[in-house]
């Protein structure tokens, strides 16, 4: 493209992880890892298999409580973070086994990513009366300005279960976009997808980033994505932080080369 | 169209938008579906959008004579971009929005394009792209301004912004508009539209507005179509039946243009429109038609059971109802009626074909079964014919006077001639006025009498209507004289599901001879019903059972011949099942899958030999590429198989289709 690119203003560390150790009986998860992100960067988390990158989301949203070490997240520091707090904050994820209903449409579900911004009573939403109505048409305006985003017009009514899973992980990517997050955590969001589906996603989330200023950490395996895209990489291997920089220090890097990488043949 | 036709002086478009604007203000001029809600405007509104935009493109030194590109899928904003080059004098070239960059440079370099009014970041990025190729293109309008933030250049406007630098030229120069728009003269050039190119390098097709507006006003009055019309605008803004249906047809009848949400909702939005005028080419028709029956294959017992059995009774006399023929009984009327009650009904409303009244297909053959299936269940199917060169408007089938085969008589107000060499001649007020900067092109087409030059081959049949039957470059001439038509005899080979491909010889012969593809599927399982068992295509293609199948076929397509005079010397007398598939690899299709009928004649020169030496087997060695690139050998002995005919005089007795 012949455009200049766009500048990014990277702002102050928006999350910051301290000394995070995390064990399973036995296991040690995580060991030891510190990280930061800053505002609208889009960090990316790599590592071989059972290096922990999907504990360290955990970690950050609030699944897993980490035995040892903090997690800071917008000024505040938490021993513990809980789920529902997290998503109250602004963070929002997606899964590595995407995390649907299947039985409802893709519109259902991406209004279900509304659900912390709506406060209208119980009874009300039953009704759908006074405050509820307006509430819903505003949500609902919001939630096709995302389907538009996305592209996903075409299957708003269809149930998310008959989508090839492609579309899935886009849906997915929908509704968390839905609970306009400041910090979107990806877990392998493209997972499975062909060559066509990968540069499709990879467009979203630089959009999703560009448009709405929206932080993004996020796990991939393919290398050629994560280089692209990311502003910094954080690597993993067996619980431990063996690298962190920008791409090319990363793919310079020799642990990273020897534990994940490897030489190419 | 009940008196409701703008008075003769509105003559060019511009004018009939401000007649429809003073008359019908309030009613809906266009709708599109943003946001997952229809949006409407009013034809007041239209006209204040297009008046707003000419004064935006005006401000930014648009002058008379000026070219505008307009690229994207149809969006409102677009065909008023149309209205609003039309107002300045100048000439909208819409180009098709999924070209390449490449393809695009070459048109807008051609057509001297200054403006360009595009859909969104996309188009832009293209037009960036080759930039550097075109020094006359000044200015870029994009309608959507999603990721266009960071987009710095100078040359690029958004819509909105040259709109409201519009309606501040307006308040300044409060005159301009009026005045442009009477300089207009219906013998301006309208809107320039460019050939395929299939031969040689696209061409801009000019037309004034006095064609266009002559060939909606026909078609419009041979329909009745009027302001209470819905018409669904999905087809490339590039083609000339969009601007014929969408643009044309809409601001001369006044009826209401709907713009789908994007490509991949069409089907869904069409539910919801419903519309009353429908055109799509045949394979939109054939798509719908088989998710119907995979559906079908999912429903209930029951269903299944009540959707075939009424089916049944449709075919039997559904479109005789529809065209309303003496001679139905008393059942089957009845029938049908409960028919249409269960399943025609929901059936149409499933493919939003409802409120329906006027269905056009072309572009194609369109197998019988398909179109009978359309008018059965009651959808007003019709063909017609046209071109570009032609505004799409030359022959139509005018309703209850249906004929499969045919694209019916000459529209009103147009002069169809068949040359010597069976070539149709058009002579129209629809006509193109010239090739752009192409004077040897423009006095090629058109023949000393004013007529143009279609290129095709047809023929009237008895009843006056019009029958396409081949390019006129492809058709040939039997050694007898009589006129042959390969792709004639091929495709009403290949409407039979047994034939895939069917490839016909006969030029400077004594007879016509073909080579037939069996489709593997669909002979396949009909083997199977049959306990016929095989091990593969040229094994299959072998049996002579399947031989049998086939000559049933061939002597079906020989009895069809043999009711027209002018083609029933065309019998196929002799024909092979050819032992491998036609493909693409081997070059013997092109790419789009039409047959390469010169290079198969070559590399079958024995099994043609053998067909006209009278042989009834022929031995051969056919070298095939695999898709890895490897490359094999098969060979066969290839059987041949003589069809019956029928003399022409049979005709009446024979038992058509």
């Amino acid at each position: 493209m012949s455009t200049a690119p766009p500048q990014r203003h990277i702002g102050d560390v928006l999350l910051k992880l301290d000394g995070i150790s995390l064990a399973f009986g036995g296991v040690k998860a995580l060991d030891d890892v510190s990280f930061e992100v800053r505002s609208h960067e889009i960090r990316a988390i790599i590592g071989p298999n059972g290096a922990g990158k999907s504990s360290l989301l955990n970690v950050i949203n609030g699944v897993y409580h980490p035995s040892q070490g903090a997690v800071t997240y917008k000024g505040t520091t938490y021993r513990q973070m809980r789920p529902h707090e997290a998503a109250r904050r602004g963070i929002a994820r997606t899964f590595q086994n995407i995390a649907l209903f299947k039985g409802m449409t893709v519109l259902d579900n991406i209004m279900t990513g509304r659900t912390l911004k709506m406060h209208a009573g119980f009874l009300f939403q039953c009704l759908y009366f006074g405050k509820a109505r307006s509430e819903e048409l505003a949500h609902r305006r919001k939630v096709e300005h995302i389907i538009d985003f996305l592209q996903i017009e075409h299957i708003r009514k269809t149930p998310v279960g008959r989508l090839a899973y492609g579309l899935q992980k886009r849906v997915e990517l929908a509704r968390a976009l839905a609970a306009e997050p400041e910090l979107l955590l990806l877990d392998e969001p493209m997972a499975g997808m062909n060559l066509e589906e990968k540069e499709d996603m990879c467009r979203f989330i630089l959009d999703a980033n560009d448009e709405f200023g929206t932080t993004i950490v996020l796990i991939e395996h393919d290398m050629g994505v994560v280089m692209d895209l990311s502003d910094r990489v954080v690597v993993l291997d067996y619980g431990r932080k063996i690298g962190d920089g920008s791409p090319d220090e990363v793919r310079r890097n020799q642990a990273v080369i020897d534990a994940y990488l490897g030489v190419r043949h | 169209m009940n008196g409701a036709a703008p008075p003769a002086v509105a003559d060019t478009f511009p004018r009939l938008l401000l007649e429809h604007a003073r008359v019908r203000g309030a009613q809906t001029s266009a709708r599109e579906k943003d946001l997952g809600i229809w949006q409407s405007w009013t034809w007041s509104e239209a006209a204040a959008n297009v008046r707003a935009l000419a004064c935006g493109l005006a401000a930014m030194g648009f002058k008379r004579g000026d070219h505008l590109a307009i690229i994207g899928d149809n969006r409102p904003q677009l065909y008023w971009a149309i209205g609003a080059a039309q107002v300045l004098g100048g000439v909208a070239v819409p180009l098709y929005q999924d070209a390449i960059a490449l393809e695009m440079a070459y048109i807008l370099d051609d057509a001297d394009v200054r403006f360009a009014v595009v859909e969104d970041q996309e188009q832009v990025d293209k037009l960036l792209e080759i930039r550097g190729q075109l020094s006359k293109l000044v200015h870029i309008v994009f309608e959507d301004p999603r990721g266009m933030r960071h987009y710095s250049q100078t040359f690029l406007h958004a819509y909105a912004d040259v709109q409201q630098a519009g309606r501040d030229f307006d308040a300044a120069h409060p005159e301009f508009f009026s005045r442009e728009v009477n300089q207009g003269s219906s013998s301006d050039i309208a809107i320039m539209l460019y050939t395929s190119g299939t031969t040689g390098k696209p061409k801009g097709v000019c037309h004034t507005h006095a064609a266009l507006i002559a060939a909606a006003r026909g078609g419009c009055d041979f329909d009745r179509l009027g302001p209470g019309d819905e018409v669904l605008s999905y087809l490339p803004m590039a083609w000339v039946g969009d601007n014929l249906f969408s643009y044309a047809q809409a601001l001369v009848a006044g009826f209401t243009i709907n713009c789908p949400e994007s490509g991949d909702t069409v089907m869904t939005d069409m539910r919801e429109i419903g519309p009353t005028y429908y055109f799509a080419p045949p394979r939109v028709f054939e798509n719908l038609l088989t998710q119907v029956m995979i559906r079908m294959e999912d429903a209930s017992r029951l269903k299944r059971a009540l959707f075939h059995s009424f089916l049944g009774v449709a075919r039997r006399c559904g479109a005789e109802i529809l065209d309303r023929k003496p001679g139905v009984s008393p059942l089957d009327r009845l029938l049908y009626t409960l028919g249409n009650v269960l399943v025609f009904g929901p059936l149409r409303n499933v493919l939003g074909m409802s409120r329906i009244r006027v269905a056009y297909t072309a572009g194609a053959a369109i197998g019988p079964d398909l179109f009978r299936f359309y008018r059965s269940i009651g959808v007003n199917l019709k063909q017609l014919y046209g071109s570009t060169e032609t505004c799409a408007y030359v022959c139509l089938q005018p309703d209850r006077h249906i004929k499969l085969d045919t694209v019916g008589p000459p529209a009103p107000g147009v002069e169809v001639r068949i040359a010597e060499d069976g070539e149709v001649l058009v002579r129209s007020r629809a006509l193109l006025k010239e090739y752009y900067r192409r004077p040897d092109s423009t006095a090629e087409v058109f023949d000393a009498q004013g007529y143009f030059r279609t290129g095709d081959a047809g023929l009237f049949d008895t009843d006056g209507h019009l029958k396409i039957i081949d390019r006129a470059k492809d058709v040939g001439k039997l050694s007898s004289g009589a006129v042959f038509a390969p792709n004639y005899i091929e495709n009403k080979l290949k409407f039979f599901p047994y034939v895939k491909e069917a490839v016909a010889f006969g030029h400077g012969r004594d007879m016509v001879c073909a080579f037939i593809n069996i489709d593997l599927g669909a002979v396949g399982n009909w083997a199977e019903r049959r306990n016929l068992a095989y091990s593969g295509y040229t094994d299959l293609a072998g049996k002579p059972q399947v031989y049998d199948l086939i000559a049933g076929c061939v002597e079906k397509v020989n009895a069809e011949l043999a009711a027209d005079p002018m083609v029933a010397g065309s019998q196929v007398r002799r024909f092979l099942i050819l032992h491998k598939e036609l493909d693409p690899d081997d070059d013997e299709l092109t790419r789009t899958r039409k047959v390469r009928r010169g290079f198969i004649a070559d590399k079958y020169g024995r099994l043609v030999d053998a067909l006209y030496e009278g042989k009834s087997v022929q031995h051969i060695d056919t070298q095939v590429k695999f898709e890895d690139g490897r490359s094999g050998m098969i060979e066969a002995d290839v059987s041949i198989r003589d069809a019956a005919t029928y003399p022409p005089a049979a005709l009446r007795k024979s038992a058509l289709r």
